[in-house]
């Protein structure tokens, strides 16, 4: 019997079914309905971790998801978890978990020095020591850190389980299955409509699964089983175990995090994914999310064996684990008198209740005493002993406004407190959905108060902590919640009667007084565990003026943890609020944010873990020919580009090589079919074109092609591509790979809302076609034997103009246009003949050692003629003007978007950043893309940039670097030296024309 | 994630849509005749509401039509939805009274078409 800690009491347990588990290398047994948390307490483990920054010793604190010190590594290999709340875990069979956090053991850990040296680890540490030299924040600073903190380890190989994304729709979702939540939801289920319930736990009855209530007469799990029972009956009512709800967005979505097979173990075989991530869209939420139960802040809080006072009560009633053999317990209320009571029948030793409070004279303390229990007010825990364990207390009476001790000090032998400082509603899916909170005085927590969305609150996470208002508030919002969506009649059946002790008010008493000031001794008053973030650390910040509550949290890092403050929240804003002498309302709130507990990633991921079902992947019919005939391929938006095509042997420089002198020596060959294309007809089409364009459209003949800017209204540059008259009402209009979806938005913008009067249809073709490019000085011989009935001579198929046709058998619009500067034709085909051409072209090609080539390839080609690429040359904030490309701007033709902002006096200006060339000093040195231009090499600090370099690349035709930027006055300054910085090295580069090849074109006809 | 009523397709999520900034401005009809100052107007200047703000979405994952959504930037809250072209008085925000509307500074009439603006959250 190794479980010396287990009564014969707990009501969810199942003794007889003995499960085996090893924790930090030690084995223990439990029981079946134990979580890691109940299972370590029934075998009096309370040392579970090391706190984050001190390295303190610490133990299980809660028993629910809220916990912030038992946060272990669970198992090992590729199914190995980090930063799991051993609160959370469902015990099975071979379980093994380890502490995190410590080196090399929880029970001696090395870092504990820290603890020692902790008078310098104070608020604002990180940012007060790791300053200078800059040069160690990467080398010796953060891998420090990295190393001393950190919560678990990530498993380096690939996740081997399977995850899910659900999307559905509901009318009422309810959030939560205590008495509240299972209220609402049997009256919202009733009422026909579709109901959703989840809660984190394994079972449904939330705190009524802790607690010994009593419901009609009957113990409060007799009406779970029922309200459990009718759900489940229910077609209309999905209900969700082990589903924690973390994120509440815009119009009620709220995203749910279901773990479906943890509790079998990593790996057992269920036929199930193993988590599920569901996307909810609700007509109206019910929030049953209960609350939180608050610590007191008192001398060194923190130690193990330290546990608040309803965790206490739940691992007895619910796993029959008792925290200790004598337990105190502390308090400023009368909920933790309940917990005295069932702590005694539970078997368990509490001689002495300490309650700040003056006066004790509610029900519970009294039934209390008559369990023979000392009740000590108006005093409170001044120290606490011992140290893997906690081993004592010592108290006294304390001046109600918590400044000092007023009598004598007592020692009292225990090994556990139970602490309870009150209670916090579990506002945090309420907060992210932007509802309002309100302070409440009387109950000190704050409150829903005007909710954002289709919402209702109800129950303790409304500050209605009493069962019989749960059951109440729960069934009428259950009810109003459906009707609201055309369910039901919004009249809720009486609720059954809940046994409702009353109890007397709260007393605030934010800080508990030791022998010495806060903060000028060694006794810490600890407010996040996580963080290690002290009530010295709180006060100390807004000595140094962080009033804000904001800049408070982030200085001191206060609920910044995993547990995101879910206990230390309330208690730091109103120690700063005592600090500034300001009433908690006026000091503010912090804003929670998703998720509400941590998801993992696999879980986010879903499907697209393994990478492939991340985003869509868009291939081009010759996507095949080209993976066959090893291609390198980079990604272009969704598009997979084929990037370089390697020989054996070859890399991407020599390839490029290769590929680049075939194209101007022989013929080379693009897959160009992720071009945007757009089909544009109407009797307005041309007049549309000339609005949008720069240039004029109007008299562009049927069968001729135009190259194009679009601006913005504001006269930059947003788009490009070549678009041809295909007849008097038709266009076929090109686009930018990535630029394809906006530039059909925005042309839809304008004919909708600008100038619906004119009458054009867009439609969006670029998957309609398949288009190679064909080009080089024996493009033309190709092309004729391809399509032997069509005419290529210059005279009948001159430059910017296309022609329809039969190529290589099939129907086709082959386009006479080029972006390399030599002889080409672009070839459009039906999508599904693209391969076929493909590969003729590459049959009939053999002969002129036709050599296919990719974007880089393609890059370096356009580059060499000074061709700009829409988003590498420009960033949005360039006009035709500052791209050398006047002539592209129509002079006469009227109104165009965008043409007014030229005359606008900056952009107008005329020593704007412009387009140049740049050649470098050494023409073997090529440029790094990104790197900034001074006009001067040696520079006061901090130097003025003029530009920088936008492509750069090495011209194998050339047999230089070339490289084009964006120079501020550059047009002004052809041959001038300026200079380039890259990461400390500086090049010596000179400013020339972007058009390094062939600047008289008289390539181009072949 | 904003759930959008099209008023072609209906209640489809936020990624089916792109946002299309501040509705009822009209590009001017003779840009030439304006000033810098009041070209500028059209082009950059933009209220920046604090409460029900009319605004242009399109459906570019659906049926590409643009319209207008008046939508409550405090809360995110939908007030309306309507198609180009119209502009209905909006109805008290349903579940918050609509947050206090800024006035922006009174802008010239920058074109002949341009309606009366600001009227929004009123």
């Amino acid at each position: 019997m190794t479980e010396k800690f287990r009564t014969t009491q707990g009501t969810r347990v199942d003794r007889s079914n003995v499960i085996n588990f090893t924790f930090n290398g030690k084995s223990y047994t439990g029981a079946k309905g134990d979580t890691l948390a109940s299972a370590l307490v029934a075998n009096g483990v309370h040392l579970v971790g090391r706190s984050f920054k001190t390295h303190r010793p610490r133990g299980i604190l809660t028993a629910g998801s809220e916990e912030p010190n038992a946060i272990i590594q669970l198992e090992t290999g590729p199914r190995s978890e980090p930063n799991v709340r051993a609160t959370q875990v469902e015990l099975y069979e071979g379980l093994t978990a380890k502490s995190v956090n410590c080196w090399p053991s929880v029970n001696f850990d090395l870092a504990a020095v820290n603890s020692v040296a902790s008078r310098i680890f104070v608020a604002g540490f990180y940012y007060k020591t790791f300053m200078d030299p800059k040069s160690m924040w990467m080398t010796v600073y953060e891998p420090i850190i990295r190393r001393m903190a950190g919560l678990g380890v990530l498993p380096r190989e690939k996740d081997p389980d399977t995850y899910d994304h659900m999307n559905e729709f509901c009318e009422v979702m309810v959030v939560g299955a205590g008495p509240a939540g299972l209220s609402a939801a049997l009256e919202a289920g009733r009422s026909g409509a579709r109901v959703v319930l989840c809660d984190e736990q394994p079972e449904f009855g939330g705190s009524l699964l802790n607690t010994k209530q009593i419901i009609d007469g009957k113990p409060a799990q007799e009406w779970v089983d029922a309200a459990v029972a009718e759900l489940e009956a229910m077609d209309n009512v999905r209900l969700l175990k082990r589903a924690n709800a973390f994120g509440y967005y815009d119009h009620n979505y709220i995203t749910v995090h279901e773990r479906r097979t943890d509790h079998f173990g990593p790996g057992a075989k269920s036929g199930l994914s193993k988590h599920r991530i569901w996307h909810f869209r609700s007509k109206q939420v019910v929030l049953a999310t209960g609350s939180h139960e608050r610590p007191l802040v008192f001398a060194d809080n923190d130690r193990p064996g330290i546990m608040l006072a309803n965790a206490g009560q739940t691992y007895a009633n619910r796993y029959g684990a008792l925290p200790g053999r004598r337990g105190v317990i502390f308090t400023n209320n009368d909920s933790a008198y309940s917990v005295a009571i069932d702590l005694v029948d539970a078997g368990m030793d509490i001689p002495t209740i300490i309650d700040l409070r003056e006066i004790a004279d509610g029900d519970l303390p009294n039934a209390a005493r008559q369990k023979g229990i000392e009740v000590l007010t108006g005093s409170g825990i001044v120290a606490t002993l011992g140290r893997k364990r906690v081993t004592g207390v010592e108290v006294a009476t304390v001046s109600s406004d918590g400044s000092r001790i007023t009598g004598n000090k007592r020692k009292i032998d225990c090994d556990t407190i139970l602490t309870s400082g009150g209670w916090n509603p579990a506002v945090h899916l309420f907060s992210q959905s932007i509802g309002k909170l309100r302070y409440d005085e009387e109950k000190i927590c704050f409150v829903p108060n005007i909710s954002a969305q289709n919402e209702r609150t109800v129950g303790a996470c409304k500050g209605a902590f009493d069962l019989q208002s749960a059951l109440d508030e729960g069934a009428a919002a259950g009810a109003a919640a459906a009707k609201d969506t055309g369910f039901g009649k919004g009249k809720a059946k009486a609720s059954p009667k809940a046994l409702v002790i009353e109890e007397k008010a709260i007393k605030a008493y934010w800080v508990v007084p030791t022998d010495h000031p806060v903060g000028q001794g060694k006794r810490k008053h600890y407010v996040d565990y996580q963080h290690d973030v002290t009530a010295a650390d709180i006060m100390l910040a807004a000595r140094e003026g962080m009033h804000s509550v904001e800049h408070m949290k982030r200085y001191t890092t206060t609920g910044m943890a995993t547990d995101q403050g879910k206990l230390s929240n309330v208690n730091g804003l109103a120690i700063l609020s005592s600090q500034l002498e300001k009433d908690i309302p006026k000091v503010g709130t912090t804003t929670f944010r998703p998720p509400y507990t941590p998801v993992n990633f696999g879980a986010l991921a879903g499907r697209g873990i393994n990478g492939d079902l991340a985003d869509p992947v868009r291939r081009t019919s010759m996507y095949g020919w080209h993976l066959e005939n090893g291609a390198a391929f980079e990604p272009v938006g969704q598009w997979q580009r084929a990037w370089y095509y390697p020989k054996a042997g070859e890399d991407m420089d020599a390839a490029v090589t290769r590929e680049t002198a075939a194209l101007r020596d022989g013929v080379g060959i693009l897959d160009a079919s992720t071009l945007g294309k757009i089909d544009i007809q109407g009797k307005d089409a041309a007049k549309f074109l000339n609005l949008v364009y720069t240039n004029a459209w109007l008299k562009l003949p049927v069968g001729s092609c135009r190259y194009g800017f679009m601006l913005k209204e504001d006269g930059m540059v947003f788009d490009d591509g070549v678009t041809s008259r295909l007849g008097e009402n038709h266009f076929h209009m090109t686009t930018t790979t990535g630029g394809a979806a906006g530039v059909l938005d925005w042309l839809e913008e304008y004919l909708q809302t600008e100038w619906p009067d004119l009458e054009v249809y867009c439609t969006s073709v670029t998957e309609e076609w398949s288009t190679l490019s064909i080009g080089g000085p024996k493009a033309r011989q190709l092309l004729e034997e391809l399509a032997p009935e069509m005419d290529f001579s210059n005279e009948a198929f001159p430059f910017m103009t296309w022609r329809e046709g039969e190529v290589a058998g099939v129907p086709a619009r082959v386009f006479r246009i080029s972006f390399t500067g030599d002889l080409s034709y672009e070839i459009n085909v039906r999508n599904w003949h693209g391969l076929h051409l493909w590969k003729k072209c590459m049959e009939l090609g053999e002969k002129y050692d036709i050599t296919p080539y990719g974007t880089e390839t393609m890059h370096v080609l356009r580059a060499e003629k000074g061709f700009v690429i829409i988003g590498q040359e420009t960033d949005g904030t360039q006009t035709p003007q500052d791209l050398g490309m006047d002539w592209i701007v129509a002079k006469k033709k009227g109104d165009f978007i965008g043409r007014r902002s030229f005359t606008r006096a900056d952009t107008a200006r005329e020593d704007r950043k412009q387009l140049v060339g740049l050649v470098t000093e050494n023409p073997k040195e090529v440029l790094e893309e990104g790197a900034q231009l001074t006009y001067e090499r040696v520079n006061p600090t901090p130097a003025p940039m003029v530009g920088h370099v936008t492509s750069s690349y090495w011209s194998p035709n050339l047999e230089h670097s070339i490289a084009m930027a964006l120079v501020k006055d550059g047009h002004n300054r052809m041959g001038q030296w300026i200079y380039a910085h890259d990461r400390g090295k500086v090049t010596k580069v000179k400013i020339v024309s972007p058009v390094f090849y062939d600047p008289k074109g008289e390539r181009r006809d072949g | 994630m904003l759930y959008i009523k099209c008023p072609w397709c209906g209640e489809r999520d936020e990624t089916e849509y792109h946002y299309g900034g501040e509705a009822h401005i009209v590009r001017p009809e003779n840009p030439d005749e304006l000033t810098d100052a009041e070209w500028a107007e059209y082009v950059f200047m933009r209220t920046n509401t604090k409460g029900v703000h009319r605004e242009r979405w399109v459906h570019s994952d659906g049926c590409r039509r643009w319209f207008n959504v008046a939508r409550n930037t405090v809360t995110n809250e939908i007030v309306s939805v309507y198609k180009t072209g119209e502009k209905p008085d909006l109805p008290e925000a349903a579940t918050t009274k609509p947050a206090q509307v800024k006035k922006a500074p009174a802008k010239k009439a920058v074109a002949k078409k341009a309606p009366a603006k600001k009227k929004e959250g009123a």
